[in-house]
């Protein structure tokens, strides 16, 4: 199932809880992720954005011509 | 004790019809106030002290567009002004009660408590369901005796339906659905999303609106703090969505309003609205969404009442324990710890 993004801001930050488990998915608005059970220590990773959210480059496209 | 109330802020001190001719006390962070409607219909907010002696102006009596204080005299007008004082002609010039910005929109009216400079009324969050003819509302306020931190958490997180509110509005997909939580930190804007992609339809709703079969439930909380709190409730037959513009014609919509006003530190003003865009003359479905909603508010009061003796009686920094469904809420707590420690910017 797609992620719920309801919000546009360009300082929005994501939780979102893993379905079936006891697991949550951070989401930062500079697009690291980071996983955790606590959400106070996920708060605490996301609101420390730049420390330790290793921003990765936008995932190349995979629709180029011959690919799919 | 330093205040934990968020001053520079709107807040919803009552509804509109509840402003009259007659003087009406309420307080609002800790300050009371004193409103009335003057002879032009202007709604006007004052402090609810008369500066000489300290007698409620709302004990007192109305003259025209001013107050007479009940004790000694002291007469103000709608500004606040003081322009008689009892046994003589000068009138010092202290001699004024504080007013404070008031705007009525969506059938509240919001009152600005903090710096008159910072009163921004495009400040003000909405609710526009409330006061739109193509919805049907039914609404109260309920006295809490609790902090409104408590309030605050307890509407963020809307598991504890199941357990505190079983027979009302907990059903067995809730405790199934994904749940996001997004924070736009610059707007100060709390979303939490729970969409039931295909749900048993509870049968209120499949008398009320006619659906037969299986849902598309979505319950989406989006929280403006400190004071305005919205559930948006959408009903719609399994698999339909709302259009790609934004419309949504085939759906049923219900909007839950609550707005979260400190009284006092240990007090909070617990209004709460339900607006729908169906069954409009319904009175059976208006009756039932009233009974049902007040009886979930109670139910809530009395458990934050009983929560709030509990930790007044305990010591600063008591441990708690975060789980997922907190998410929400310890946004929530950041955003208005924030808030307290740094008002809002200056106008431009």
């Amino acid at each position: 199932m797609s992620r719920v993004a309801v919000l546009s801001g360009d300082r929005v930050y994501r939780v979102h809880w893993r379905l079936g488990t006891d697991r949550l998915v951070g989401v930062c608005h500079c697009g690291a992720e980071h996983e955790a059970e606590d959400p106070v220590e996920l708060w605490e990773w996301l609101l420390a954005h730049p420390e330790g959210h290793h921003a990765t480059a936008p995932a190349p496209a995979r629709d180029l011509a011959g690919t799919r | 004790m330093i205040s934990s109330f968020v001053r520079d802020q709107w807040y919803v001190a009552a509804y509109a019809d509840e402003i009259g001719t007659d003087l009406f006390a309420r307080t609002v962070c800790g300050e009371p106030l004193v409103f009335f409607r003057a002879e032009d219909g202007t709604a006007v907010a004052l402090a609810d002290r008369c500066v000489h002696r300290r007698f409620p102006l709302s004990q007192s009596r109305r003259d025209g567009d001013t107050i007479v204080c009940g004790y000694h005299g002291f007469t103000y007008d709608t500004s606040g002004s003081c322009v008689f004082v009892p046994g003589q002609k000068r009138i010092p010039r202290t001699a004024r009660v504080a007013s404070y910005p008031l705007v009525e929109q969506d059938s509240f009216v919001w009152v600005w408590i903090g710096s008159r400079d910072l009163a921004d009324p495009d400040l003000i969050p909405r609710a526009p369901w409330l006061a739109d003819p193509a919805y049907t509302t039914v609404r109260g306020m309920e006295p809490l005796a609790a902090r409104y931190g408590l309030l605050v958490d307890n509407l963020l997180d809307l598991s504890h339906e199941t357990y505190l509110h079983g027979g009302y509005i907990g059903t067995p997909e809730v405790a199934e659905t994904p749940i996001t939580t997004e924070v736009d930190d610059e707007k100060g804007v709390i979303y939490v999303s729970r969409r039931m992609a295909d749900a048993a339809c509870p049968p209120f709703y499949a008398e009320s609106t006619g659906i037969k079969g299986r849902i598309t439930r979505w319950q989406d909380i989006e929280y403006r703090p400190p004071c305005l709190y919205l559930l948006h409730s959408r009903i719609a037959p399994a698999g339909v969505l709302p259009n790609d513009d934004g419309t949504d014609p085939d759906a049923f919509h219900v909007e839950v309003v609550y707005a979260i006003t400190p009284e006092t530190e240990h007090s909070t003003h617990d209004f709460w609205a339900v607006a729908r865009d169906f069954a409009l003359e319904d009175a059976k479905v208006s009756g039932f969404l009233h009974d049902s909603n007040r009886a979930v508010v109670l139910q809530d009061v009395a458990a934050l009442n009983i929560l709030e003796k509990v930790i007044a009686a305990e010591a600063d920094g008591y441990q708690e324990l975060s789980i997922n469904i907190d998410t929400g809420g310890l946004a929530a707590r950041r955003i208005l710890a924030r808030m307290a420690a740094s008002p809002v910017k200056e106008p431009a």
